[in-house]
């Protein structure tokens, strides 16, 4: 019985890492083609190019998987298995709704997930350094350089979190929020929102992948199924990103009738911050390495200390 | 002390027999193997690269271990720290400066067996230490035995003190990387628009000469 539960649970993620991704990428087709006085994909599928990711996938598996002979082909190969199991697994940990709508309750949930993600950056490197071409090698190097300035934002900024609800297990944080938490950790929700976008390397924060200078970054050499699943990875950080955002910081399944209606709510919150995602890539142009960096190291950090001192703070006032 | 060690459970010699293992004592046992081999693999291997990843295996198949003895916090910061940011850091050097990808017939050393001597001597002295304090106890690993909250209660209730010291530690390990990083020749000035950054060194250096 309890194997069963668990075997479903797992099941139950695997479908929602499949599908989620995918709805992700076609909004960001139509939101981002509407934004732009654009219809977007309109054929596939009938109405309103609904199938066209179906399609892009049946395209890339189609497509030649080609290795280039100067690469370290195991390695070459492993990269985006590294690069997306990652988020499959943290996706195991975001609760849904409450008592026990989560694939797994894991005990120390934020670190849980903030660690498995980190892993995720291994895969983008792995991809730079074993395609023996210089732009991958820049694009790894730019990637690893500001994985490890985020980071430590990130980290901080869900540290007051877990100051704030006094655990460190994700269900255990939605269940202490309360609607003011909503202004108290403002900076933080706008570090950890912020520091997440850079660690997905979306644009803004898409220096990594900057198509115009570096062809794209680690990924120039990826053909086929495997450039796919580097794709599918990206899209899946949207939906985690968002959905940690939403747990941490927005109350996550709280809102009318959470009981019967909480994972409704979850989801929506998820899906609203996937949007802002997409209307931030289509809104601001691609910054440079050295404002990266500098907006990493003056802004995003001094603020996420000052919002661990704010939280540190009320707690000790409130209690 | 004593308040200490009713915390950790008993440390009573067992009335446990090593030939029947549970299989969670087989698990342990085979993923400790793994990690060994990862780890030789890791040192030996003539690909930099390589090794970086190898450490990765190893270090990873040590967050398993932890979390075979339930400490599921000290798990995932083993994976936070190490995998995260350790590992990547040691691939950025290593692309940063070189990474040749096939064997690079320049990482061997002649020190090798010197490494070899030390590695095995400090190894002998933990396993020594480790076995003699220990011996043939068992931990209660029930579940919920190494959470955060049990932790979090070790580190800031019985051993502040030696965590307090650690950091005063990396703090000057920090404040040393900090001095060893700066070269104390001074500031170059800044370089201006329109002015190149050699021009100002040349015409600064003969005045500093003279004033030795």
């Amino acid at each position: 019985m309890n194997l069963l539960d668990t075997l479903l649970r797992c099941v139950a993620t695997l479908v929602a890492f499949l599908v989620l991704p995918l709805v992700v990428g076609q909004t960001e087709h139509k939101v981002m083609a509407h934004m732009q006085g654009r219809l977007g994909p309109m054929y596939a599928g009938g109405f309103h190019g609904w199938a066209q990711l179906v399609a892009d996938g049946v395209k890339f598996a189609q497509k030649e998987d080609i290795v280039p002979s100067g690469a370290d082909r195991r390695i070459f190969r492993y990269a985006p298995a590294v690069a997306l199991l990652p988020y499959l697994l943290v996706l195991l940990a975001i609760p849904v709704g409450p008592g026990g709508f989560v694939g797994q309750a894991i005990d120390a949930g934020i670190f849980f997930v903030l660690a498995v993600m980190g892993i995720g950056v291994l895969g983008s490197l792995m991809a730079g350094w074993a395609s023996a071409n210089k732009f991958s090698l820049l694009g790894g190097l730019r990637t690893a350089a500001q994985l490890m300035s985020y980071e430590l934002p990130m980290l901080l900024a869900a540290a007051s979190v877990a100051m704030a609800a006094g655990t460190v297990s994700l269900p255990g944080i939605v269940d202490a929020f309360h609607w003011w938490w909503l202004p108290w950790q403002a900076i933080g929700a706008f570090v950890f929102f912020t520091a997440g976008l850079a660690e997905l390397q979306r644009p803004p924060f898409d220096m990594p992948v900057a198509d115009s200078e570096i062809i794209f970054g680690a990924y120039t050499e990826y053909t086929g199924l495997r450039f796919a699943l580097f794709l599918l990875s990206e899209y899946a950080g949207i939906v985690v990103v968002s959905g940690l955002t939403t747990v941490l910081f927005l109350g996550g399944w709280h809102g009318p009738f959470p009981d019967s209606l909480g994972w409704l709510w979850t989801l929506l919150k998820t899906f609203a911050l996937a949007f802002v995602v997409i209307w931030l890539r289509v809104t601001y142009p691609r910054l440079r390495e050295d404002q990266l960096m500098r907006f990493a190291w003056t802004v995003l950090i001094p603020l996420a200390l000052v919002q661990l001192a704010l939280t540190g703070i009320i707690k000790v006032a409130i209690s | 002390m004593s308040a200490l060690l009713a915390a950790a459970g008993s440390l009573e010699p067992a009335a446990r027999s090593f030939l029947s293992p549970t299989g969670q004592e087989v698990v342990f046992l085979l993923v400790g193997v793994a990690v060994l081999g990862a780890a030789v693999v890791s040192v030996t291997t003539k690909q930099l690269v390589h090794a970086a990843l190898w450490l990765v295996v190893a270090l990873g198949g040590l967050a398993v271990e932890f979390l075979l003895l339930t400490a599921e916090f000290i798990a995932w910061v083993q994976v936070l720290i190490y995998l995260g940011s350790v590992v990547v850091l040691v691939l950025f050097g290593l692309m940063l400066t070189r990474a040749p990808i096939g064997r690079s017939p320049d990482a061997d050393s002649g020190n090798r067996w010197a490494a070899l001597a030390v590695g095995l001597a400090s190894a002998a002295t933990l396993v020594t230490l480790v076995v003699d304090a220990f011996r043939s106890s068992w931990i209660d690993l029930s579940a919920g035995a190494g959470s955060t909250r049990a932790t979090g209660e070790y580190l800031f209730r019985y051993w502040v003190l030696p965590f307090e010291a650690l950091s005063v530690l990396l703090l000057a390990a920090l404040v040393g990387a900090i001095v060893l990083s700066r070269n104390g020749k001074g500031r170059l000035p800044r370089p201006r628009a329109g002015q190149l950054r050699a021009a100002v060194r040349s015409a600064k250096a003969p005045a500093a000469s003279k004033g030795r």
